[in-house]
């Protein structure tokens, strides 16, 4: 049933948010920690569990798959409620800021991934969602 | 006419369906004619969404781009946080958690990188545009961390009006510059494994920004960006408005 996958992932997302927003009261701050991040990995974590156990068919999966693939839409909806006529205004100053902080950021992260000794696997022998 | 648009406010988010839809259509279009596939579709894509949302703030006067306009309604749906939360979730189906467990110190490292840089440039922006008590610095530089711990700090310090909305312009700035630089720029950061998606994640800070520019360089590192990524407002929200604001007016000293 598509609808058991679309469930595991609506349960996942629920729980991490909830999780995100303890671990933010937590810490004493109003908002969430992490809380997306740990939905995945609750579900990276279930998905391995009922793989070993052989209870996700392929039609389950296909109720997490369609919203994995709808994703990029999403992204494209999303930076059509940006306010972008705001951040034009901004100025100067936060054209500065925003401009120097991604140059420096990009050159530590330039710095760091050439640094990065494995040899680089091509991403195509990771199987797809279908699993192992 | 009318009875169409009374079809699109009535059925919003489907109406956004078919908009975004079109939207990447003819983006998928632009990429094969114009650039011969040089350039992603989904990078088009987002800079139509941005231009569209350029003018949806103009016509509209709102902050929502092109959400405002009754017509397009549904777009504040469809690109909102809860469907976006819920579509990167379901990108964790396709991690493979050891290449994801190999890059975890890393991703720390990044994380707490990308939070002090974007703060450090920031306040030094900032303090040369001639701003020199703590509480602005702080705001202006939590702006650059990203456009959600600029306010929170500064309506946690007690800012003022104009600098939080400083704060977030550089914030949005920033999301928009990663979104759009990123494929650009994918060679020179070696943008091509898990590890360096998550190293990315992890500096370039910004879920919007990190997802965006990711889904445009390479749609299989998504998951493993946004997963780093997804913690970097967490992070800066809690070393902003206490270390980092501590820090800063021990060096200014007001």
């Amino acid at each position: 049933m598509i609808i058991y996958g679309t469930a595991l992932l609506a349960v996942c997302h629920m729980l991490g948010i909830v999780c995100g927003d303890f671990l933010g009261r937590a810490l004493g701050m109003k908002t969430n920690v992490g809380g997306v991040g740990i939905a995945m990995l609750m579900l990276i974590a279930m998905r391995f569990w009922l793989h070993r156990h052989g209870r996700l068919c392929a039609t389950s999966e296909s109720g997490v798959n369609y919203w994995g693939g709808i994703y990029i839409p999403v992204v494209v909806a999303m930076a059509m409620q940006q306010n972008v006529v705001a951040a034009l205004r901004g100025g100067p100053i936060a054209l500065l800021a925003a401009t120097g902080s991604v140059v420096v950021c990009g050159c530590f992260i330039s710095f760091i991934n050439r640094a990065e000794t494995h040899p680089p696997e091509p991403l195509d022998e990771v199987h797809p969602a279908g699993g192992p | 006419m009318e009875i169409f648009e009374k079809a699109a406010r009535e059925n919003g988010l489907v109406a956004a369906f078919a908009v975004v839809g079109l939207v990447v259509m003819v983006s998928g279009f632009l990429s094969r004619q114009l650039t011969s596939g040089r350039v992603q579709g989904s990078a088009i894509a987002i800079l139509i969404g941005l231009a569209l949302a350029y003018v949806g703030g103009k016509i509209s006067g709102g902050t929502k781009g092109l959400a405002d306009i009754a017509l397009f309604s549904g777009i504040g749906v469809m690109g909102g946080n809860m469907l976006r939360d819920f579509a990167i979730v379901a990108t964790a189906f396709e991690v493979h958690p050891q290449e994801a467990r190999r890059a975890g110190w890393i991703g720390l490292l990044a994380l707490l990188l990308g939070t002090v840089l974007p703060f450090i440039v920031g306040v030094a922006v900032a303090s040369l545009f001639g701003y020199t008590d703590a509480v602005s610095l702080t705001t202006i530089g939590a702006g650059a961390v990203t456009y959600i711990v600029g306010p929170v700090t500064g309506t946690a310090l007690g800012a003022s009006s104009d600098v939080v909305a400083l704060s977030i312009a550089t914030g949005v700035i920033k999301a928009i510059i990663v979104m759009v630089a990123t494929p650009a720029a994918a060679k020179f950061l070696r943008l091509k494994t898990p590890r360096s998606a998550m190293v990315f994640g992890g500096l370039a800070g910004t879920v919007s920004g990190v997802s965006a520019g990711l889904a445009a360089t390479d749609r299989k590192l998504v998951p493993y960006g946004a997963l780093v990524a997804t913690f970097h407002t967490g992070i800066g929200c809690l070393l902003v408005p206490s270390l980092f604001f501590l820090t800063v007016k021990a060096i200014v000293g007001k």
